[in-house]
């Protein structure tokens, strides 16, 4: 178990939604994610946080102006990036977004630094997939020399150089959360440990508990690399209704066709509903009643020592009334029963 | 077979799942990444304890057999500064598991030509080297659930393919005595029904359900692309 509090968070790559069968307009969608922020902050849960797309469907590709919105609306809530696609950023105006959403929000601005899993970015800002390693390496360099040491010099063949350099508004000393994602590369992991950065475990498919060994590497690179012990967390895709067939139903029918689409793109066969039905008993997605989603919660705090759950709780063309619902039982239901089961573990070991 | 020695070309995702299936069924397993084996030794004490972190150059002339599971697109880098060890592999068999991924390789219209499979571009990149296409196919996470013992109802296959039956016939020992049932699925050239587009790709079946695929995969959208592209190509190719 994590030496970390627990913290409870939502995940949305701002995944157009439906209202009543009609599908929401991009600008609907936008103001959709104040309101829902709004919600997990009055149902009590910790994180809201914003993915990075360039794509029909999705409206969340300028992720810190979104969050500056929730950040004027919300006062508890913290504010952060499912994924922020660092290689195709630019390291500088990243620290000017996210200074000044974290003096916007008086300190509750956080980021997840990765890939993605969709990579749009790359041929639209003029990037190269194949630099993706170097891309992703050189920035990460720049991005944290610049929260962790003011003034800046710094040289390299990503962007311009920078002497003696100060940004402003100036971040708070050493720099805001900044989380590595890893979708199960071993050399991510590493690199994160290299940092000393806590270590963001992006699961959307197979048996969660596969990841124990990267945790496990994790920690012993830390360990090797003279760096304070840091928090893991799991991001998930997942739905929460008042009973286990009306989740499995409703995720069904959203994520159906979207694997279907990944799919076409990436030259793999969608899967079965017989599939389907193993990635909610023992999988990836946490898609269920609360009393289910809580269990593999729970679970996945002992086996994969996280303190940390994110729930992409949109995905295209799901109602919104089911989104709203998710995050109502996230925090009112799920969240004490989560911290219900550890307690009583914590008790009985 | 436990005094083989199997060498992975490549320390990601797919090469640790591979060495630690290797290793549970007895085999001596190399593996290197894309530097110093220093930097791969954490990674394969904690991910693959058992398997000896070595540079390319050992793997591939200390292994009866080497796997490359790294990125294709490092394996046929276009300027042609090889990241594997090419002259070490003439002789040796070598199982290609890598596949075109454009989000990894970026776009690469070479890699991505109905014509060729990516397993015949990788053997005529190895000159002498004896390639076998095998568990490419499969995702890692579901190669890392899936060992069975052979006879297993329902046990899943991977498909293999191959220009030379010993080779094939020797791969499919090894698909076997990992925890998977082999099903051969013809030459490198037939090889393209395991690529990403087809049917079989990312599929977790068992031999029944990968030989009904293979055998379907002509009728399939992509394998309709495939025969044209082809067709058109032989009608080029006469005098």
């Amino acid at each position: 178990m994590s030496a970390f509090p627990l913290e409870l968070g939502l995940n949305s790559f701002g995944d157009v939604p439906t209202d009543n069968g009609r599908t929401l307009s991009d600008a609907e969608t936008v103001r959709l994610l104040i309101e829902e922020a709004k919600l997990a902050e009055s149902v009590g849960l910790d994180i809201f946080s914003i993915g990075e797309h360039y794509r029909e469907g999705f409206v969340d590709s300028a992720g810190a102006v979104i969050l500056a919105g929730i950040a004027t609306a919300t006062s508890r809530i913290k504010l952060g990036t499912s994924v922020t696609v660092l290689s195709t950023n630019d390291p500088v105006r990243l620290y000017n977004e996210f200074s000044t959403l974290d003096a916007l929000s008086n300190g509750r601005a956080q980021m997840v630094l990765g890939r993605a899993s969709q990579t749009q970015s790359f041929p639209l800002f003029g990037y190269d997939l194949a630099d993706y390693e170097e891309l992703f390496e050189e920035k990460l360099e720049l991005f944290m020399k610049l929260q962790r040491e003011t003034p800046v010099t710094w040289s390299g063949t990503v962007r311009a150089p920078l002497v003696e350099q100060t940004l402003h508004p100036t971040m708070r000393p050493g720099g805001i959360p900044t989380w590595i994602g890893v979708g199960g590369s071993p050399n991510s992991v590493i690199r994160a440990a290299r940092y000393g950065l806590p270590l963001m475990l992006a699961i959307i498919g197979g048996q969660p508990e596969r990841f124990a060994g990267h945790v496990d590497l994790y920690f012993r690179a830390l360990e090797q690399f003279g760096m304070p012990v840091q928090p893991v967390g799991q991001h998930a895709l997942g739905l929460i209704a008042d009973t286990d067939e009306e989740a499995a139903e409703t995720w069904w029918t959203s994520w159906k066709p979207m694997i279907e689409m990944m799919g076409k793109e990436r030259g793999f066969y969608a899967p079965t509903r017989e599939r389907y039905e193993l990635e909610l008993a023992t999988g990836a997605l946490f898609v269920g009643s609360p009393e289910t989603v809580a269990q593999k919660i729970a679970l996945m705090t002992r086996t994969l020592r996280i303190s940390r759950f994110d729930l992409k709780y949109d995905i295209m063309g799901l109602p919104r009334s089911a989104r709203a619902r998710t995050i109502e039982l996230l925090g009112t239901v799920v969240a004490p029963r989560v911290r219900e089961i550890l307690a009583e573990e914590t008790v009985n070991a | 077979m436990p005094d083989t020695t199997v060498g992975i070309l490549g320390a990601g995702k797919v090469g640790t799942v591979l060495a630690r299936l290797l290793l549970a069924s007895g085999y001596r397993v190399l593996i290197a990444g894309s530097g110093a084996p220093s930097r791969i030794e954490l990674i394969v004490d904690v991910l693959a304890p058992g398997a000896v972190a070595a540079t390319a150059e050992v793997v591939a002339r200390e292994s009866d057999i080497v796997i490359l599971a790294l990125p294709l697109g490092k394996s046929l880098p276009l300027d042609g500064h090889a990241s594997i060890p090419r002259d070490l592999l003439e002789g040796k068999l070598v199982i290609d598991a890598m596949n075109y991924w454009w989000e990894i390789d970026g776009i690469r219209d070479d890699l991505n030509d109905p014509r060729v499979s990516t397993s015949e571009i990788v053997r005529d990149s190895l000159p002498g080297a004896r390639v076998v296409k095998a568990f490419n196919h499969m995702g890692y996470h579901d190669l890392d659930e899936g060992p069975q013992p052979s006879g297993t109802p329902g046990r899943k296959a991977l498909g293999i393919a191959g220009d030379d039956d010993a080779d094939v016939a020797s791969v499919a020992a090894l698909v076997d005595a990992v925890g998977f049932d082999a099903v051969i699925v013809g030459s490198l050239h037939d090889s393209i029904s395991l690529q990403p587009g087809s049917p079989l790709f990312g599929a977790n079946l068992d031999a029944d359900a990968v030989r009904g695929a293979v055998d379907g995969f002509g009728a399939t959208e992509r394998g309709r692309v495939v025969a044209a592209a082809r067709a058109d190509e032989s009608v080029v190719a006469l005098p």
